[in-house]
């Protein structure tokens, strides 16, 4: 018995190596941006590998030239309301469409989902104009409005009520609660961790967001940590210690919520497909 | 009677709470996503820069497809986006495929390790890792330090600064960061397959390439299908990468579809809303085509 297992481990030897080279791949550029942060630009184009000593002078550069906690704190914003509205907007949607479906209904999901072949290039002219006329250019509102309801986000939702029990749904029709009523305190509950995947999936969007934050956030004190990091990069000379401090700090957030949240994540990904 | 009359008006009542739950996203995804794709369209029938474009109509009405055709540097743009397409995503998705089936065995130890490991890079965003990949690939810089040391280069080498170079840049990050997004598929997909058909296939004296092609692929196909269309969607909107990593240059040649887009409405000619739109709905077409394409391909039922 003991023998069958190690040979069945010496054959996974070469899985191990295949696995181990692209581990090491995975993790490299990370690496090399933590210690890019803690480098001297000339040390990074000399490419030190060690950690260094200039973390606390990348750093203070990075808040003389940047407004780093603004920036940030811009980011959190925008990216917390828009993951609050798109849940919400998107999961009642959800529901409703497959707790409620017939064929108007179905063949009103199947048209929304052909938005999902509509790339954001192809509208962000139209809609850049309309934030414009309304006056959302530099507010939260312009950042947020475009990506609250999403076909994804919808599919995904629906996709998921299927696990919903309709017992559940009856019983509390029974009890004379309010179709509103049902969602709020039966499907809200019963769905969190569906609710949890597309948080954090909505949220890494909003975060990571980048050509049409650009657009619509025209002054410096709207604009978000990916705008930050791409301005530092703009100029001819590049102090590249600094810059990898701001892809660090641009980085952390989601990086924690990746190791805190892996499971959640992946299933956002994969979301509406099962 | 009585009783029938008042289901009724239950039923109706459900039925009109489902169309509120509903509505507010049918309104919000039609206003935002397709009513500005119609407008696109219609701006890409007028003419002239800036707020002027609003009130001019080209003549003739397709004038701005015809200059799209015969602009290079659009064209060029679109050979980019293309080149990257074919050589990127085969290879990717081959890798995630590999990953996932390696991943998926079950007398695998660090299992869990491994699979955080291929996944880490989703963890970035799209301007972070563009950088980070602009910062290794620099003319004095960690490659070409490390190739330096090999043996394998004299001097220097600008990768970024020479288009072929540049390119092939771009695609390795792509690699980098999009292989264990795709993996994530396969293994849900993987890990939907029973493994008693696998002992079943071994049993049975198949080897583990045959069974990996006359099973899995096949299990597998309709997750093949949906990466493939996601991987061209993203890719034909390539934006970030050619934007922060190579600044679309040299010169141009390594910039992507959105890219020039972008640089035709905001950039450096700013206010080319007319041809930007134009563009922009070349690029909403070949998308469509393409899905179109890979679902039909997918779609023979032998």
């Amino acid at each position: 018995m003991t023998k069958n297992k190690s040979h069945i481990q010496r054959r996974l030897i070469p899985s191990y190596i295949f696995l181990i080279i692209w581990s090491f791949i995975s993790v490299f550029p990370l690496y090399w941006m933590i210690a890019g942060a803690t480098n001297t630009t000339q040390d990074v184009s000399r490419a030190k590998l060690t950690l260094g000593t200039h973390a606390a002078d990348n750093f203070n550069k990075l808040l003389e030239d940047s407004d780093l906690w603004g920036n940030m704190g811009n980011s959190f914003f925008y990216a917390i309301i828009q993951t609050v509205l798109c849940l919400f907007i998107c999961s009642l949607a959800g529901y409703g469409f497959e707790l409620y479906h017939d064929k108007a209904k179905d063949r009103l999901f199947a048209f929304l989902l052909l938005g999902m072949m509509i790339p954001p290039v192809s509208t962000m002219i139209p809609l850049y104009r309309m934030m414009t006329k309304l006056s959302f250019q530099d507010t939260v509102w312009g950042f947020v409005i475009p990506g609250i309801a999403t076909p994804f986000m919808i599919m995904m939702f629906r996709q998921n009520s299927r696990n919903f029990p309709v017992d559940i749904l009856e019983a509390a029709r029974l009890d004379g609660l309010s179709e509103f009523a049902i969602f709020f305190r039966m499907y809200l509950p019963v769905m969190k961790s569906t609710y949890a995947a597309a948080a954090v999936i909505t949220f890494m969007n909003a975060w990571n967001a980048y050509m049409w934050p650009k657009i619509i956030m025209s002054d410096n004190s709207t604009q978000t940590m990916p705008m930050l990091i791409a301005n530092l990069a703009s100029g001819y000379v590049i102090d590249y210690g600094e810059l990898m401090m701001g892809v660090l700090f641009c980085s952390i957030p989601t990086m924690i919520i990746f190791f805190l949240l892996q499971k959640q994540f992946a299933e956002g990904i994969t979301g509406a497909v099962k | 009677m009585e009783n029938k009359k008042k289901g009724m008006s239950v039923w109706q009542k459900q039925n009109a709470a489902g169309w509120v739950f509903l509505t507010p996203a049918t309104i919000m995804i039609v206003l935002l996503i397709f009513y500005p794709m119609i407008e696109a369209l219609i701006t890409s029938f007028r003419w002239g820069s800036g707020v002027r474009v609003y009130s001019q109509w080209a003549d003739p009405w397709y004038k701005n497809y015809v200059n799209m055709f015969h602009n290079k540097v659009f064209m060029q743009t679109v050979g980019n986006t293309f080149f990257y397409l074919i050589i990127q995503v085969p290879i990717m998705l081959v890798l995630a495929i590999l990953l996932a089936q390696l991943l998926n065995n079950k007398d695998l130890k660090f299992k869990g390790f491994f699979r955080t490991m291929v996944f880490l890079p989703c963890a970035t965003s799209l301007v972070s890792y563009s950088l980070i990949f602009q910062s290794m690939f620099q003319k004095t810089g960690l490659f070409n330090i490390i190739l330096n040391k090999l043996g394998i280069f004299h001097g220097n080498y600008a990768f970024l600064q020479n288009t072929w170079s540049a390119r092939f840049v771009i695609i390795i990050a792509l690699i980098w960061r999009w292989t264990g997004y795709n993996m994530v598929f396969y293994l849900a997909g993987l890990q939907n397959i029973e493994y008693s058909v696998y002992e079943a296939a071994k049993i049975d004296g198949a080897n583990g390439w045959k069974i990996f092609w006359n099973m899995t692929v096949p299990l597998l196909k309709p997750t093949i299908i949906m990466t493939f269309i996601m991987s061209i969607n993203g890719t034909l909107q390539l934006f970030d990468e050619s934007y922060n990593l190579t600044k679309g240059g040299p010169s141009g040649t390594t910039m992507t579809m959105s890219h020039y887009v972008y640089n035709q409405a905001y950039g450096n000619n700013a206010g080319q809303f007319a041809v930007a739109c134009a563009m922009s709905f070349f690029i909403f077409v070949l998308v469509a085509i393409l899905a179109f394409i890979n679902m039909k391909v997918g779609d023979t039922r032998d």
